[in-house]
């Protein structure tokens, strides 16, 4: 009953979306790139995918910085 | 016109206006030397002729720019480098007569297709650091001088009096003359200079001057940035772009220089004679329209620029509050982007080059200056941008209407708005715990979030108050803490710890201590701890992307070699990885940003000619970062202690740092250091920092190990002789230089790797001597 999410464990909440999770674990910057199983998931989504157990999840923010 | 624009007569500022007898300031001028040179075109984006000027003797001359010179150095920050090395000597301070102050510019600059083509790169011996210091800006100055006839600038010598040199790339014509009238802040300096030297009364004609300059601030400390104008034809004013780390304005006035201006006649957009300019023109389209369709969604830097990092650098823990003690603070939220989006005037493209359609520059007109010499009269106010911002936050000032007075008092005294907020922000550490003091402060009570103090004592600075304090301060961080622990005021490492400066130059705004690969990102680097080489905290600290040193390794090569690179060329980082293509989070490397590293490769080839790839592009760098690492060991530094970084950037120094995230810290010692639960639980906060302390200092030095490998020099920083052969960077003196230093490393017994390697770790190679093999 667990995520892996940038290689950091979180606990698995039952139909959790992307977005839901994004604001759990506070990854509040917009541009990210979710890919859950190696599987983009599109930005237009992330409110309607649910997040399944044992997955492994990479938030990739893309931000440049300076 | 495009949509929300004002059309260039409806506009006002509505600043106060200025009348000057520019006549007479002129008449005044009394011409030390001059030369006239013929004009030609450029070529494939190079003027194939650099400029030189003797301040000292009043020689003017033209040298040549070789092939041999454009593969080895390609342009740029590597002209800059190369014209550094034929001139200076190891002894060279900054304020030699010998140093140099050169402003370059690179075969892509002055291009109006693609984004971000108008950046000008600065180089000198810094007053901070002793080594050499580059630093980018944007304006139109950069453009201008090579559409005049020139790669660069190098500047050499004093004059005797306060002069200006004119690039007269319309007449054709090089003249150094005295100015001893005009105003030595940058916002009148610049007004009275543009509207002097255009060729008509026309805001047309205003537009093709820019002026180089830096005010009294600059002339009486270490902090001296340089200005560079760019005259706004809808706001009908000079308005003012920085390149502000080192202090190369401060060199500037050691040579009294008031200003240099550039002039130029008619350009257009193939000004640069690109050889394939179809090419041109496909690629800039698509990153036009990809910056206005997709920006508003991305970054918003064509709204806010990039004050849009405050909000996320604060929820991220990252923006530095009370000298970078904590990352984010309760009142962040009253500097947000959107505080700055209200005082932005919102209808004018802001570009600091013409064709730039992220136009990130923003500005704030009419604005009331509240304190100083210029109180009560309005002035446009160019930014805030993020490290203005985050310079208040460090200083815990929470108005955005006295950061933009801070950014104003800065631009016009030519002050570097990072080193100025940095230091002022260990001061006011230091005046917390007692070492610092009203009377030791010269009457200042220089406490975090004391505005009127703060601006008072840069006033007190640009006047040269002989303060013994105001001395000292404006020498910034390093000269500082010397100053305290010689005076006995404190313990001498809190004041080690706390003063955020490294190779002598102040931090910029990020904190760092939860990212070891930014930790190498602010401390391996050639300049000092700007984030323009490697800008990595989320992809270490948030995107876990580099976990092992070898990763953050490969990093600290991969990406300061593209941020080098932009200065090789004239080009502005941010259209690089701060907008992303619509697809491209489905590319194999997203944070690389694919289909924007193929532009630059088809960029560069369609303006000189050439045939280069990507790895091509790397190479380029990689031959001008190792120069200029190995001119910093010629000039007796480059080497690992000179790396050093102070322990605030790592970790926490005092207990309340700890205990405001004691749940975090308390965790690491349990999963980094093995530490069971129960002996956490048992041992004190100052038992528990010190452990931290010993940790993360091991990491850093287990860091520097792998980055020196990677980077293909010795376990002391020193970039080996085979090395620079490989890159064809095989000066005969260059290699004899190092191979000497390296030889100096070993008798000294420094030629060994720095992390504590038990438990069956190694470090990067067994083999000493390894690089021999290569």
């Amino acid at each position: 009953m667990s995520l892996e999410v940038n290689g950091r464990t979180v606990d698995w909440v039952e139909n959790e979306t992307v977005k839901q999770l994004l604001k759990r674990v506070k990854y509040t910057f917009p541009l990210v790139v979710v890919k859950i199983n190696d599987k983009v998931v599109p930005r237009k989504d992330f409110s309607e995918s649910i997040v399944p157990d044992n997955s492994k999840i990479a938030v990739i923010h893309m931000i440049g910085g300076g | 016109m495009t949509e929300g624009q004002v059309p260039v007569e409806e506009y006002k500022t509505g600043n106060t206006e200025h009348k000057w007898d520019l006549k007479k300031i002129k008449n005044a001028h009394k011409i030390l030397a001059e030369y006239s040179y013929k004009k030609r075109e450029i070529q494939k984006g190079y003027a194939n002729h650099t400029l030189y000027v003797n301040l000292s003797t009043g020689e003017i001359k033209e040298k040549k720019v070789t092939e041999e010179m454009k593969k080895k150095f390609t342009g740029g920050r590597g002209f800059g480098l190369k014209l550094l090395w034929d001139s200076i000597k190891p002894t060279t301070h900054w304020n030699s007569e010998e140093n140099e102050l050169i402003i370059t510019t690179g075969p892509l600059c002055g291009v109006t297709q693609y984004p971000g083509s108008g950046k000008s790169l600065c180089l000198t011996i810094s007053p901070s650091t002793d080594i050499i210091c580059d630093s980018n800006v944007g304006g139109y100055f950069g453009p201008y001088l090579k559409f005049a006839g020139f790669d660069a600038l190098e500047i050499q010598g004093k004059a005797k009096e306060d002069v200006i040199i004119v690039v007269d790339g319309e007449k054709g014509k090089i003249t150094i003359e005295t100015a001893p009238k005009e105003e030595t802040d940058s916002h009148l300096l610049a007004e009275q200079l543009t509207y002097m030297y255009a060729s008509e009364d026309t805001d047309k004609s205003r537009q093709k001057i820019s002026v180089v300059s830096a005010g009294k601030g600059a002339e009486h400390s270490y902090w001296g940035c340089l200005n560079f104008s760019f005259f706004d034809i809808r706001r009908k004013v000079p308005r003012l772009k920085q390149a502000g780390r080192g202090g190369l304005g401060t060199v500037l006035r050691d040579k009294k220089i008031k200003a240099i201006v550039a002039k130029v006649e008619e350009f257009d957009g193939v000004a640069n004679n690109p050889a394939d300019p179809k090419i041109l023109t496909r690629i800039g389209t698509k990153l036009h329209k990809e910056i206005r369709d997709l920006d508003r969604h991305q970054c918003n830097m064509r709204t806010v620029g990039t004050v849009h990092l405050v909000e996320i650098m604060d929820e991220y823990d990252l923006l530095p509050t009370e000298n970078y003690r904590f990352g984010s603070f309760p009142k962040a939220s009253k500097i947000y982007s959107p505080k700055f989006y209200e005082l932005f005037t919102q209808v004018i493209p802001d570009g600091c080059w013409h064709g730039c359609t992220m136009a990130c520059a923003k500005a704030v007109d009419a604005f009331t200056v509240m304190t100083g010499p210029y109180k009560e009269q309005k002035v446009t106010v160019d930014g805030p941008e993020y490290e203005t911002c985050g310079c208040g936050s460090n200083m815990s000032m929470w108005d955005p209407l006295w950061i933009l007075e801070f950014n104003f008092y800065c631009d016009t005294y030519g002050l570097d708005t990072i080193s100025t907020g940095t230091a002022i922000a260990f001061y006011m550490e230091m005046y917390e715990y007692g070492i610092l003091n009203k009377e030791r402060c010269n009457g200042l009570e220089l406490c975090f979030g004391n505005a009127d103090a703060t601006l008072e004592l840069m006033h007190r600075i640009a006047k040269g108050d002989k303060g013994e304090f105001i001395q000292v301060a404006g020498k910034g961080i390093r000269r500082v803490k010397d100053w305290l622990i010689k005076k006995g005021w404190g313990d001498s490492q809190l004041i080690n710890d706390c003063g955020m400066e490294s190779k002598g130059l102040e931090y910029s705004e990020y904190v760092t201590k939860e990212s070891l690969a930014m930790q190498g990102g602010y401390g391996l680097t050639l300049k000092g701890p700007q984030h323009d080489e490697a800008w990595l905290i989320f992809m270490d600290m948030v995107n876990n992307a580099i976990p092992t040193f070898e990763d953050k390794a490969e990093a600290l090569h991969y990406f300061p070699m593209w941020r080098t690179w932009f200065g090789l060329n004239g080009l502005c980082k941010l259209p690089w990885n701060d907008v992303e293509p619509a697809n491209n989070a489905e590319t194999d490397d997203p944070s690389k940003v694919p289909e924007h590293v193929q532009n630059y490769v088809e960029y560069q080839n369609a303006v000189t000619g050439w045939n280069v790839d990507k790895e091509e592009l790397i190479l380029q760098s990689e031959r001008c970062y190792n120069w200029q690492r190995a001119m910093n060991v010629w000039l007796g530094r480059g080497r690992r202690k000179d790396d050093w970084i102070p322990y605030r950037s790592m970790g926490p120094v005092t207990e309340l740092e700890y205990n405001s995230r004691k749940e975090r810290y308390d965790k690491q010692l349990m999963e980094q250091l093995g530490l069971s639960e129960g002996e956490v639980e048992k041992m004190n906060t100052e038992e528990k920092i010190k452990l931290l302390y010993d940790y993360r200092q091991d990491r850093y030095q287990k860091l520097a190990d792998a980055v020196y490998y990677r980077r293909g020099w010795t376990p002391n920083g020193v970039p080996t002789p085979q090395k620079m052969k490989q890159l064809g960077m095989d000066n005969p003196k260059m290699i004899k230089m190092l191979q000497q230093k390296i030889n100096e490393d070993e008798k000294a017994g420094l030629n060994v790797w720095g992390g504590r390697y038990n438990k069956g770790k190694k470090p990067p190679s067994n083999d000493h001597k390894y690089w021999e093999k290569w």
